[in-house]
């Protein structure tokens, strides 16, 4: 039975750069793959004359998404057990988001029914993804189940 | 309530990863998968968004012969009577995973309402929020993800702050 000091801690954080100078392309690609084909993401024509905006812009679920592969790189795929969010602002064409996620809660694994403690736990975190500026883009929490 | 069908495929988890630049091989590689424990290549978090391709009311996507709202020969192709200075947004998303979800399932998607309410904008007016629950179910029944799904309507165009933040 071990007892090794566990290896998750409140206030562990975790920060990557989830891309660099945005396509339109890869707006279009996500549009491809999920099968959302708004014109306000994927037709420059329509969101500047008709819908108003200085170009077309992200699904918020694309930023979603890269956040979401931050979280599994680092915490392994498939550990989710919640995850969700709310979207804050627009992400543009030419941006570059970051994300960081933050322990807010660790709970180790309690013993078993034969009193073997397991070696994993969950995590409780919180995550905000930020444009370039600054400005938070995303903001999540999710539950993941972790090794300790 | 609605409920629709969808069948997880590997290639649509192949394109969806490839968009989203997740380069795991449990997304891509059913072998992979399979060494890491799960029964066949992995869906990411988020892929569940990929079933609107098989949803046939989906509107965010042209109909074969039928008009679409964005351009053409001209900025939009639907008639501007349709169209308001408004757009419909997401505003939050909530996923609540059961089981893993993998390729070869053929899943059923219940629709529901959840709650709807409205909120004071300074820049885009009247802020219509509503949400939807889905819950995805595998053949057996067993809830595989239950997603909670808020949209807003505005009234009028904005660049940000769909939330109402600048009250």
């Amino acid at each position: 039975m071990s007892t090794a000091a566990p290896t998750w801690s409140v206030g562990d954080r975790h920060s990557e750069v989830l891309v660099e100078n945005l396509t339109r392309t890869q707006i279009v690609m996500y549009a491809g793959a999920s099968g959302d084909f708004s014109p306000i993401h994927t037709d420059g024509v329509y969101a500047t004359e008709v819908a108003g905006y200085p170009s077309v812009f992200a699904h918020g679920m694309l930023t979603m998404a890269l956040t979401s592969t931050m979280l599994t790189d680092w915490l392994g795929a498939g550990s989710l057990r919640t995850y969700g969010g709310r979207f804050l602002n627009q992400v543009w064409p030419g941006d570059t988001l970051s994300a960081t996620a933050e322990v807010v809660a660790y709970r180790p694994h309690t013993a078993d029914s034969d009193g073997q403690s397991d070696s994993t736990g969950e995590v409780d975190l919180e995550i905000s993804t930020t444009n370039q500026d600054g400005t938070e883009v995303f903001r999540a929490t999710a539950t993941a189940r972790v090794v300790a | 309530m609605t409920t629709r069908t969808f069948t997880v495929e590997a290639g649509l988890i192949h394109l969806f990863t490839e968009a989203i630049g997740d380069t795991n091989p449990v997304h891509h590689d059913r072998d992979e998968a399979v060494d890491a424990g799960f029964d066949d290549v992995l869906a990411p978090p988020t892929f569940a968004q990929a079933s609107a391709h098989f949803d046939p009311n989906y509107p965010g996507r042209p109909t074969h012969g039928e008009p679409w709202i964005g351009s053409g020969k001209s900025a939009t192709g639907t008639p501007p009577a349709i169209l308001s200075g408004g757009t419909e947004m997401h505003a939050e998303q909530h996923f609540e995973y059961h089981l893993p979800m993998t390729a070869g399932q053929k899943l059923t998607i219940e629709t529901a309402n959840g709650e709807s309410w409205e909120k004071q904008s300074k820049r885009a007016g009247t802020l219509h929020f509503s949400e939807r629950i889905h819950t995805y179910r595998n053949a057996d029944g067993e809830r595989v993800l239950t997603i909670r799904e808020v949209g807003v309507r505005t009234e009028r165009s904005v660049e940000s702050d769909v939330e109402g933040r600048d009250q």
